[in-house]
């Protein structure tokens, strides 16, 4: 029997720690200064809009992790002595480890602007982010308008939050249109569109010059780099991306670029010493993949590999297709196989698209323009089945067959509308083809590769 | 919009406070002429009676309705106590003849079901004289007012999707002090109701005038239950149709729960009863109708010529043919959120305590326990009823079939499924009679865990265990335990309501019927993975 310790109990540590339980009888310690009990962070958001209470984002109850023995150790990691095997707290507390799985995810980024480090300036990423949130912007009495720097992910869900406050809400973002490094021009012009309909002064190519300081070390304003225009508010939200959290690696030895460098395995350089999820950078990028993914199914797999390695498995992390999710207000996105947006389009790639004239529904589907082989899916406001879509990019088929089973990957409930002929007939249109819808059929979906 | 939402806040809480007040109204009193009319009516061969209620009700005093109740329950009971004392001395005496032909003179009835029907002739009063005022007055501002009050959400929601803003912000519905009033209001209704109807003798004056209209008699306390329930089910049914107008499944069941309680639990029974036919609920199956199997059901079944054998043969097929095979292919949901009437209004009225449900491995355990044995209760029951009936003796196994009827009406039919079932929806959520007591849904249950093509599909592996779907699942089904593992919800307590799939950010989960064949499909590592990782792991 080990001692396997792994540091952070996010959705990486914990998906280890479940399957290193399954597969061994190690004793398993996590390591968190965030809080005791595993949460998922991306609900965090429905708190503070009071969907969820604190408590229902946590997946397990309490007894768990005792049931399970799984130790859950509260404290911040200040030093890893590597040759001894041991970790020292700040609290001055130490353990000793076999192995060591570094599982700490992110911090937000922070671009040195002026004023940054203001009461009222906050990110949203950490519980103790959530609390600050509720602090500075209880209401909009107290809030009276908040300024949100950064047009990904995270930015477009703290405007929500506020809004579901009532709280006024400007939003800068750098680029041209929301998001539009990732998604296609259609998409983001959409997305832009929602922003606005929901009562956020969306400002594009717009960048954060300086965060202006109240008598009492508050944020009092913040003035736009390209007009000098200044904007008083009393929050201003930093979600500019995400770095890995891995400064206390200073001088332990651990080789780090920007986050900690793995092999295929998840190994560091240090024997036993291994680092999954959002801190973990790959030597090489994986496909087309980044070498930092900093999202949660990613977290996730390197969770279930890394746990096969430690308990005698030793087994490569080999991400699948890549698949993603979020929703961006009311409108729900979802991806499987690889859809860049123009900025990033590779040479060989197309798109089909199709939007609905009046819904906030459409679909990006790209492909090889010489092979018609089929790329992927960007698909909003029309779910779809991941189990299809992982399917079809194994098979490497066309797109033409994708369309023409379309039914097949609808995931709507039941009764919605459904909008697989229009979308065929807009590509029979575009390219003279005469591709025949196929009806939806059990068999095909529940059959067994 | 904010003013019209105020103002459709006040004009309901008017309209509840007139309902409620009116209670406390009007004059009850019987001259000796309309006393004599009334004993001669129920045919009542006590001879102390006439004397007794004489003594009591016939006066110019002006009592309330309380007032009343208590004299004329001492009249009864004085009358009965009467009878009582002479079988006390006949059977000392040991004269048996005597003794028992003194047990015809007593009246049988509960003591504020007798009241109820001589209140019903008694009473007087601006109420009774004016029931289509306060009808307006009652029914209309209550109506009037939650529309008023629902319907800016239209705007005030903002675009089409799922709006659960401030849920766990707001004393409604957090479990504020205003869940607390609104639960001792329910509680204290269904009291009252089932054991004191007399006391709101008032408000079924109001609605004499339609059930006359409907069924040809006055209204009893169960013709303003019906149609209260009714009521409110249409007006939440509105809120409903606002909050999910994005989701056609929502839209369509809320539809159809709305048609099967106005038409077949209100309308067609009252219908029928006006034609003379037993009142029959076409759609509500033993065991949830656990008195189909009564002596007087069966007895006024047999009574009713070609229709009420209809009505026996229908209710067996009803409970063992078409609801399992219905189970079978659509899952429970077809029963419990598309027709039954405890769904309907759990559905809609329930709606916004849906978050409540205890959703701990404990309360499963519990959950499993009660409406297992609550099942067994009911089938005993029905044994031992239908061993009686057909064989004449008055009790199966030594437990007795009046008792056993009695206590199972009192325990399960009144408290669990009404005063507990209902009134606790503010703070344990609402299907509390659904998920830890109902017969019926167990017993679907059954079919639906083991014999069933419905189940709630996981999306590959999209789920990011953000806990939506478990902390709106009205049944406490932990449900993002299974979706976080790529795993199929097969589930026996599971009604198909549809809301985690509503409020799923990510798009995990479909409600949806298809083969057999790997319904169930327990996963480790999921979709996105290695595939021989996958495949090493989950294939154990």
């Amino acid at each position: 029997m080990q001692h396997i310790v792994i540091i952070g109990n996010g959705i990486s540590g914990v998906t280890a720690a479940r399957h290193i339980r399954k597969n061994s009888d190690h004793k398993i310690t996590i390591v968190s200064s965030e809080t005791k009990y595993f949460f998922s962070r991306t609900a965090l958001m429905y708190v503070y809009m009071g969907h969820l209470k604190f408590k229902h984002t946590q997946p397990y109850e309490n007894w768990f992790w005792d049931k399970n023995s799984i130790d859950l150790k509260e404290g911040f990691v200040s030093k890893i002595n590597t040759d001894k095997k041991t970790l020292d707290f700040k609290d001055t507390s130490s353990i000793s480890y076999d192995k060591l799985i570094i599982a700490t995810g992110s911090k937000p980024n922070k671009f040195g602007w002026p004023g940054q480090d203001l009461e009222g300036v906050m990110g949203m990423y950490h519980k103790q982010d959530l609390e600050n949130l509720e602090k500075h912007a209880p209401n909009n009495e107290i809030c009276k308008r908040a300024v949100i720097v950064g047009g990904g992910l995270i930015g477009i869900e703290l405007a929500e939050m506020l809004r579901s406050r009532k709280i006024p809400v400007t939003f800068l973002v750098r680029e041209a249109s929301f998001w539009n490094g990732v998604l296609p021009a259609q998409e983001s012009e959409m997305i832009n569109q929602h922003i606005k309909e929901h009562h956020i002064d969306l400002r594009l190519s717009t960048n954060l010059k300086e965060i202006k300081s109240d008598e009492n070390g508050r944020v009092r304003s913040i003035v736009i780099e390209e007009t000098g225009e200044e904007i008083a508010c009393n929050v201003v939200g930093l979600t500019a991306g995400v770095t890995p959290n891995i400064d206390f690696l200073k001088d332990t030895g651990i080789a780090t670029k920007k986050g900690v460098l793995v092999n295929r395995f998840l190994e560091t350089n240090i024997a036993n010493i291994y680092a999954i999820g959002d801190c973990a950078e790959q030597h090489e990028a994986i496909g087309q993949r980044r070498n930092i993914e900093a999202v949660w199914y990613t977290g996730r797999m390197m969770g279930e590999t890394v746990a096969q390695t430690i308990c005698n498995k030793k087994t490569a992390y080999q991400p699948g297709h890549w698949f993603n999710s979020a929703k961006f207000l009311d409108i729900e996105y979802q991806t499987y196989g690889w859809v860049f947006s123009e900025r990033n389009k590779l040479e060989n790639e197309a798109y089909f698209q199709w939007k609905h004239p009046k819904e906030n529904i459409c679909v990006t589907l790209s492909f090889d323009k010489n092979s018609n082989k089929f790329l992927g899916i960007n698909t909003f406001g029309i779910r779809m089945r991941h189990e299809i879509f992982d399917r079809w990019l194994s098979e490497s088929q066309s797109i033409t067959h994708v369309l023409e089973y379309l039914k097949d990957a609808n995931f709507d409930p039941e009764f919605y509308s459904q909008y697989e002929a229009a979308i065929l007939k807009k590509f029979n249109n575009e390219n003279n083809t005469n591709i025949k819808l196929k009806k939806k059929s059990w068999k095909r979906i529940f059959l067994k590769a | 919009m904010k003013i019209i939402k105020s103002l459709g806040f006040v004009l309901f809480l008017i309209g509840l406070s007139i309902f409620t007040g009116a209670i406390f109204t009007g004059n009850f009193s019987l001259t000796e002429q309309e006393l004599d009319a009334y004993i001669a009516d129920k045919g009542y061969k006590n001879e102390v009676i006439k004397q007794e209620l004489s003594k009591a009700i016939v006066t110019n005093e002006s009592l309330n309705i309380f007032e009343f109740s208590e004299k004329a329950r001492s009249a009864f009971d004085a009358a009965n106590q009467h009878y009582d004392e002479l079988i006390a001395k006949y059977n000392a005496e040991k004269n048996w003849k005597k003794k028992g032909e003194q047990y015809q003179y007593k009246i049988n009835g509960k003591p504020h079901t007798l009241s109820f029907q001589i209140a019903k002739k008694a009473g007087s009063g601006f109420v009774k004289e004016n029931p289509g005022l306060l009808w307006l007055l009652t029914f209309g501002f209550g109506i009037l007012g939650a529309l008023l009050f629902m319907l800016p959400n239209l705007i005030l929601l903002g675009k089409p999707g799922i709006k659960n803003d401030g849920i766990y912000l707001k004393a409604a519905t957090n479990r504020g002090w205003i869940a607390w009033v609104v639960l001792v209001y329910l509680v204290v209704f269904y009291l009252v109701l089932y054991f004191k109807a007399d006391y709101v003798v008032n408000w079924t004056f109001i609605l004499d005038p339609i059930s006359k209209s409907l069924n040809g008699g006055e209204a009893s306390q169960w013709f303003v239950y019906g149609f209260l329930y009714c009521t409110i089910m249409l007006t939440m049914g509105v809120r409903m149709y606002i909050k999910y107008r994005h989701n056609k499944y929502q839209i369509i069941r809320t539809t159809s729960v709305l048609f099967f309680q106005i038409v077949f639990a209100f309308l067609i029974p009252e219908i029928m009863t006006s034609l003379n036919m037993p009142g029959y609920d076409f759609k509500n199956a033993f065991p949830l109708d656990y008195d189909f199997f009564f002596e007087w059901n069966l007895k006024s079944l047999q009574e009713s010529g070609a229709i009420g054998l209809f009505i026996l043969v229908w209710g067996v097929v009803l409970t063992v043919v078409i609801v399992p095979v219905m189970v079978y292919f659509f899952g429970k949901r077809w029963y419990c959120s598309w027709v039954c009437g405890c769904g309907g209004l759990a559905e809609t009225l329930g709606d916004p305590y849906r978050q409540h449900s205890n959703k701990s491995l404990n309360a499963w355990k519990v959950e499993r326990w009660l409406i297992h044995s609550v099942l067994v209760f009911s089938l005993v029951m029905t044994l031992v009823t239908l061993y009686c009936y057909f064989s004449g003796t008055s009790s199966f196994l030594g437990i007795k079939s009046q008792w056993i009827k009695d206590t199972y009406s009192f325990l399960i039919g009144a408290w669990f499924a009404g005063v507990i079932g209902t009134g606790f929806y503010p703070i344990f959520g609402n299907r509390v009679w659904c998920r830890f007591g109902c017969p019926l849904a167990a017993y679907l249950g059954f079919v639906q865990r083991f014999k069933s093509r419905f189940r709630i599909t996981t999306n590959g592996g999209q789920c990011i265990s953000c806990g939506n779907c478990s902390t709106y699942c009205e049944q406490g089904i932990d449900v993002r335990a299974y979706a976080q593992k790529g795993e199929n919800i097969v589930r026996s307590s599971c009604v198909g309501c549809g809301i985690c799939s509503a409020v799923c950010p990510r798009g995990v989960l479909k409600l949806e019927n298809g083969p057999e064949d790997g319904r169930i499909n327990p996963t480790e590592i999921l979709l996105g993975n290695d595939v021989d990782l996958m495949s090493l792991v989950n294939d154990k």
